[in-house]
């Protein structure tokens, strides 16, 4: 079995094998995450009950810890992307890497700007400069120098080695988030779920926010998917199989 | 219906909220798709070229 998966392994870091797979799974990560969505948006709205302290306005939760975990989730398997294509020269690690940033900048901005809207009506206030909204302030930061950095320099080997350095120092930033809360006195509430504790929520609520965290990781892995593979497409372009595709999809008349 | 809007008062921070991230999500498809079908059909010309040239110069 170890041998067969370090084979397949091996298949899929191609670009040109990786290409196709990619092509094939997307549709179902789409699937999955237009279930999911639909299934957590219901439950978020119909199902949830009102909060006996909040009201209504902590169903913004539903939305706000899972772009707050995807913020920091796909920093980290970005990071992981840059070690293995800094060590190995992997090509498509180096092309996984860039297509995880701008997803992951986004969630980062949604994280922030949903927990401004939450913030508003719980603590009186858009934003405080407290060490958990400061620290993902920085992530956000860290995304679009990753991304400046590699817009920046126009080979693309020589950028993703320069863009990997910045992302594998920025890790130091995650643990800075995760444990804000507990090692400086914030405003941000501390964790509604940890591996350590019973959670702090009714089973309703927390049942919902983890369906509404998958469907955002099935819906961040098609687009990354999908992102992926114009960037194999850009970077590729001078092999044979790209541009034999490429002439054939254009003889065929499709340009989709 | 409207009491539904309203969130309790709240519908302002919820809709804001949950209406952002929607955009947000969908724009970021659109775009990647977009980019995509515009890097294939800079190949496409690409592909093109480099057959004309190789065809000599019976291309028009």
């Amino acid at each position: 079995m170890g041998f067969k998966n370090t084979i397949a392994w091996y298949h899929f870091s191609s670009p040109k094998n990786f290409y196709p797979l990619a092509g094939r799974l997307i549709p179902w990560f789409w699937g999955a995450a237009i279930v999911l969505l639909t299934v957590g948006l219901y439950m978020s709205f119909f199902v949830a009950p009102t909060d006996y302290k909040q009201g209504e306005s902590y169903r913004i939760i539903f939305v706000h810890v899972p772009a707050a975990w995807m913020s920091m989730f796909i920093y980290l398997v970005m990071a992981g992307y840059a070690i293995i294509g800094l060590a190995w020269k992997l090509r498509m690690a180096e092309m996984m890497a860039s297509a995880l940033a701008p997803t992951g900048a986004m969630f980062t901005f949604l994280a922030l700007w949903t927990g401004a809207f939450w913030g508003k009506p719980t603590w009186g206030t858009y934003w405080v400069w407290d060490a958990r909204l400061t620290s993902e302030l920085i992530l956000l930061f860290l995304y679009i120098g990753y991304m400046s950095l590699q817009s920046a320099i126009d080979d693309p080997r020589r950028a993703s080695r320069a863009s990997a350095l910045l992302a594998i120092v920025g890790v130091i930033n995650l643990p800075i988030i995760y444990w804000s809360v507990k090692w400086w006195n914030t405003l941000h509430q501390g964790a509604s779920v940890s591996p350590t504790m019973a959670p702090k929520m009714a089973s309703i609520m927390l049942t919902t926010m983890l369906i509404m965290s998958v469907a955002f990781w099935m819906y961040t892995i098609a687009v990354v998917l999908m992102r992926a593979r114009r960037v194999i497409l850009e970077r590729e372009r001078q092999t044979t199989w790209v541009m034999e595709m490429v002439s054939g999809e254009s003889r065929a008349g499709s340009g989709k | 219906m409207s009491e539904f809007l309203a969130m309790g008062g709240h519908g302002f921070y919820i809709w804001t909220s949950f209406g952002v991230t929607a955009l947000f999500m969908v724009v970021e498809v659109i775009v990647v798709k977009r980019s995509r079908r515009t890097v294939l059909k800079q190949l496409a010309r690409l592909a093109r070229a480099n057959m004309r040239r190789s065809q000599g110069s019976q291309g028009q």
